[in-house]
């Protein structure tokens, strides 16, 4: 073992700054009255904005630190950055919700720190164990999170669930990574690729790691048939846990697939390819199918989410830059869509009222017509109609698609998706066709209502003027 | 660098139904002001579009091109050709009379029903100038939500039913259309259309490409037996909702056959026109039938106008069978001829038409064909127009209506007598359920209180469809005017489809 030079904690220093100020925080937020708690909100918020100022000072290109374990190129960057503004964001909008429900303490922001700090470990993760550690993070903080409403409950239920079924996820993942461990003799994703070579695709013993492999991450996404947590999780979690849980997790998500199957694995394509089809189909499929039968919206759009992972799913399994693109392309842009989705239903609801039924947006359009288009902009774009941005993603992951010659599945995944434009427009459909029922009262704060709008707005003039979001994305992944 | 025409016309509209829903329901007299004022800038626009056309020449112009999204070679190119300018003229000026039209019969926001076919304007105005295939696209696609908002918020008992079937009726055939346009992208390495024309397709690769575009075009049009979403969609509609949809939204498909399919896989176009054709005849014939035995007035017309656009596809793909009966291309230039005439005359009758029954539905509030009966006993000059507008609907000589199908009738016939033959039929038919609906709701004794209370035309029912007769008459009387412009491009056209891509 070499010692570790001090430049490699100067590569960690985002992690190691979220990790000192997290801290901090849980230590200052024991002396605080509940009076005082919004100190430890701005505390939070300035701690990702120094994150964010941190992350964008890394030096460019691929940098590997702690002996190859942590590394720090494009892509990684590129995902922290979104994932700080995503949980800075997630934030603001859930504050209010936090104070109206008693539910605004300390340890929802130190734990959504800490996911934050698993999600960063993730992303630059360079070996099989710093992977699995991120990831473990990030899932025990969600969990507590779910279960963060504790005199509720659906929500301890939910999060019982999550919690067992994400152990055995985790020992799934940790078994595949063992095996591979046992073929190859590495957790070092670099000497992992070069280790293998195309014919190593058909070692029995690889193959049987992987499928572990593919089990775990399948189960972390949400992919059918690893997707039954899903509902039941975003349904039971309050609402303000549900933004995150639909938001932030997935980019880490990508990065694991991407970390794993595209560097690690990238040589042993056909290997995992016709797993991933599986699951995609499979996602897009029930994901779709199932959403139409929802009349809960939180229930609704995590089914949209399986499906949404399906497509994601389309990208990497196309195994070429060009897909990996797409497929970071789909997350980012499938982020923004969630966040907003799920703000909406923040914004609608009050003290002592949920609204999370497909109902409860009756005629709001006559109501609050401003945010009727909002929603509107937000579930056109999710269905991927143009000029929203949501288009423009699938039609860089059906390019990817048939770039590799799947031309079935493209036009298996444009099929699915007209299914999916049916449950977006019923909700198009409640908004603007039908009388409202009772009083539709968005009682939120300018914040919430500001960010939300501008988070809208984002989908249209991200679709309209996609380029420099792309551009961003081809220097992160060359 | 020349002035950007056709960028003003796009986005004047699109900004324009922005401002108007900003000015609010609580204004609705400036929202409908300024909606007219938005339109009619836009038809003035069109004006020196039409006057710096030069009719001579098959190539784009005023063309106008930028990079869009430079890593997928896909710019912001728009260009009009002898096929589109009709119909980007059709656009402005029917656009124009829906607003006036929906003056004061609209109570329920107005400010965004206006805002809404000012959006749909320039959207389809997009449609039919863009020369990059993904920019047509997204037009293409953007414009079904304006339209879904229509339907679903202004239409009538069973809107949300119509208006879900029409967007996802449609949804799916685009969305297959997507797919081929991603597939001709990664074997040209552009989005230009210029590009698609040239590149050489094997005969599978056509086919599949020629089914995909049929999905998404044959459902605009649109054919039996994807026809179905139609009548619902019109029924429900409101006047102004069936007049875009009718004028406009179903010439898409016609200019798709024209701008796609033909030029991009001439090879399966000519290997599968037995289908189109086939299909085409079965619209004039059996919709004709259909029609015939309809209740309701918009129903009616909706069927009629499935009918009338079968004309339109006979004409796009009759030109393959002329080559095989008489080893010249000379009479396909006719058919394609008929085809845009049939497209542009059926656009203003059919508008004119569905104006008629929101003329009476306004009053009356009933679209049954057994409520009405003698109305042209209080409403005189109301009856003139209906009857004009009908006889043209029945391609009554000297009307538009004529001259769309006398061409498509010959060039048929250079093809084969049966063709000719079933086409023909459409005289009979057309005239048989044009006529009965006028008989039994204009003629006759005053059927009952209700009618006896009517109300003759106001001024601005009077404007809007006397303008409308003028137009078909001019149409019916002079279509040079027409066939001149689009000549040069349809000869080209005709070669593009004629030349194998193998």
């Amino acid at each position: 073992m070499n010692p570790i030079p001090a430049y490699d904690f100067a590569l960690a220093a985002p992690e190691l700054w979220l990790l000192g100020a997290t801290c901090l925080i849980l230590l200052v937020d024991l002396l605080l009255s509940d009076r005082q708690r919004h100190f430890t909100y701005l505390l939070s918020l300035v701690t990702l904005v120094l994150t964010a100022v941190l992350v964008a000072g890394l030096p460019d290109g691929r940098r590997l630190a702690f002996n190859g374990m942590f590394v720090v190129d494009g892509v990684a960057r590129l995902l922290k950055l979104v994932a700080t503004g995503t949980v800075a964001v997630v934030f603001v909008y859930s504050r209010d919700y936090l104070v109206q429900r008693g539910l605004f303490r300390g340890e929802y922001f130190v734990l959504m720190l800490f996911a934050t700090l698993g999600i960063f470990v993730m992303t630059s993760a360079g070996s099989l164990l710093t992977l699995y550690m991120g990831i473990e993070l990030l899932a025990l903080s969600q969990y507590a999170l779910v279960a963060f409403d504790r005199d509720s409950p659906v929500a301890a239920e939910s999060a019982m669930k999550y919690f067992v079924l994400g152990a055995i996820a985790s020992g799934t993942l940790l078994y595949g990574i063992s095996i591979i461990y046992g073929v190859t003799g590495t957790f070092d994703l670099g000497a992992l690729a070069t280790r293998l070579d195309a014919g190593a695709a058909s070692q029995i013993g690889l193959l049987f790691g992987l499928a572990f492999l593919l089990a775990g991450i399948a189960f972390k996404f949400g992919a059918v048939p690893f997707h039954m947590w899903i509902p039941d999780v975003y349904h039971g979690a309050p609402t303000s846990v549900t933004l995150f849980l639909g938001a932030a997790p997935k980019l880490a998500y990508f990065a694991l697939a991407l970390r794993v199957l595209a560097e690690g694995l990238g040589s042993v394509v056909s290997a995992w390819q016709g797993m991933l089809v599986v699951l995609a189909v499979l996602s897009m499929a029930v994901g779709n199918v199932v959403a139409v039968a929802q009349t809960n919206l939180k229930r609704m759009l995590a089914y949209s989410t399986i499906s949404n992972v399906g497509f994601i799913l389309l990208g990497i399994l196309a195994g070429t830059p060009g897909g990996y693109r797409a497929a970071l392309f789909y997350t980012i842009t499938y982020v923004l869509m969630a966040l907003g989705s799920f703000a909406m239903i923040v914004l609608l609801s009050r003290k002592g009222f949920e609204a999370d039924q497909i109902e409860d947006f009756r005629g709001l359009a006559q109501r609050h017509p401003w945010f009727a288009w909002m929603m509107l902009f937000l579930m056109v774009s999710t269905a991927g109609v143009p000029p929203f941005v949501g288009f423009f993603a699938k039609l860089y992951v059906i390019q990817a698609v048939l770039d590799v010659g799947l031309t079935w599945l493209a036009v298996a995944a444009v099929l699915f998706s007209v299914i999916g434009a049916f449950y977006y427009l019923r909700v198009v459909k409640v908004m603007f066709f039908d009388a409202p029922a009772g009083d539709v009262a968005v009682s939120a704060g300018p914040a919430l209502r500001i960010l939300l709008s501008l988070n809208a707005l984002a989908v249209l003039a991200l679709g309209i003027f996609n380029s420099s979001l792309v551009e961003t994305i081809a220097k992160a992944l060359p | 660098m020349h002035f950007p025409l056709l960028s003003l016309l796009t986005w004047l509209p699109i900004l324009g139904g922005i401002v108007a829903m900003l000015i609010g329901d609580t204004r609705p007299s400036l929202a409908r002001w300024f909606s007219l004022v938005v339109a009619a800038l836009a038809l003035g626009a069109s004006v020196p579009l039409y006057l710096g056309f030069d009719g001579s020449s098959a190539a784009l112009q005023f063309v106008e091109r930028a990079p869009w999204i430079p890593s997928l070679h896909s710019d912001y190119y728009l260009g009009v050709d002898g096929i589109a300018l009709p119909l980007i003229l059709l656009t402005t000026f029917s656009t124009v009379l829906v607003v006036i039209a929906g003056w004061t019969v609209i109570e329920r926001r107005p400010s965004q029903y206006f805002a809404a076919f000012l959006i749909m304007e320039g959207l389809m105005i997009g449609v039919f100038s863009a020369a990059d295939a993904l920019l047509f696209y997204v037009f293409w696609e953007a414009m079904l939500i304006p339209m879904f908002l229509i339907i679903g918020v202004w239409g009538g008992a069973r809107r949300i039913y119509a208006t879900i079937k029409f967007f996802l009726y449609t949804f799916l055939g685009s969305v297959l259309m997507l797919v081929a346009l991603v597939y001709l992208y990664l074997r040209t390495g552009d989005y230009s259309l210029a590009a698609f024309y040239r590149a050489p397709l094997t005969m599978t690769e056509q086919v599949l490409i020629f089914l995909a575009f049929f999905a998404a075009f044959a459902v605009k049009v649109p054919m039996v037996p994807v026809h179905t979403w139609l009548p619902d969609a019109h029924v429900e509609a409101p006047t102004g909702g069936s007049v875009i949809l009718a004028a406009i939204m179903l010439k898409m498909g016609g200019y798709g056959f024209l701008r796609f399919s033909l030029p991009i896989t001439p090879d399966a176009s000519r290997a599968l026109d037995g289908l189109v054709i086939g299909l085409s005849l079965i619209a004039v014939v059996y919709i004709g039938l259909v029609a015939l035995v309809q209740q309701d007035m918009k129903k009616l017309i909706a069927y009629s106008s499935i009918a009338h656009m079968g004309f339109v596809t006979l004409g796009c793909f009759v030109g393959y069978e002329i080559v095989v009966a008489t080893g010249g291309i000379a009479g396909a230039t006719l058919g394609l001829s008929g085809a845009m005439v049939q497209m542009i005359s059926h656009g203003l009758v059919s508008g004119a038409l569905f104006l008629c029954v929101g003329v009476l539905y306004d009053r009356l509030h009933t679209r049954e064909i057994g409520a009405y009966g003698g109305v042209v006993n209080t409403m005189p000059i109301f009856g003139a127009f209906m009857v004009l507008f009908a006889m043209a609907n029945a391609g009554l000589p000297g009307t538009s209506g004529f001259v769309g199908e006398f061409l498509v009738i010959l060039a048929s016939f250079k093809a084969s007598f049966w063709y000719a033959f079933l086409a023909a039929l459409t005289l009979i038919l057309g005239a048989a359920y044009t006529l009965w609906l006028v008989k039994r709701v204009v003629f006759g004794a005053v059927a009952n209180d209700g009618v006896a209370s009517l109300k003759d035309l106001n001024g601005r029912e009077f404007l809007v469809l006397g303008v409308l007769a003028i137009a078909v008459l001019a149409l019916g009387l002079y279509p040079k005017t027409l066939t001149d412009v689009m000549e040069p491009t349809l000869r080209h056209l005709v070669q593009q489809m004629m030349t194998s891509k193998l």
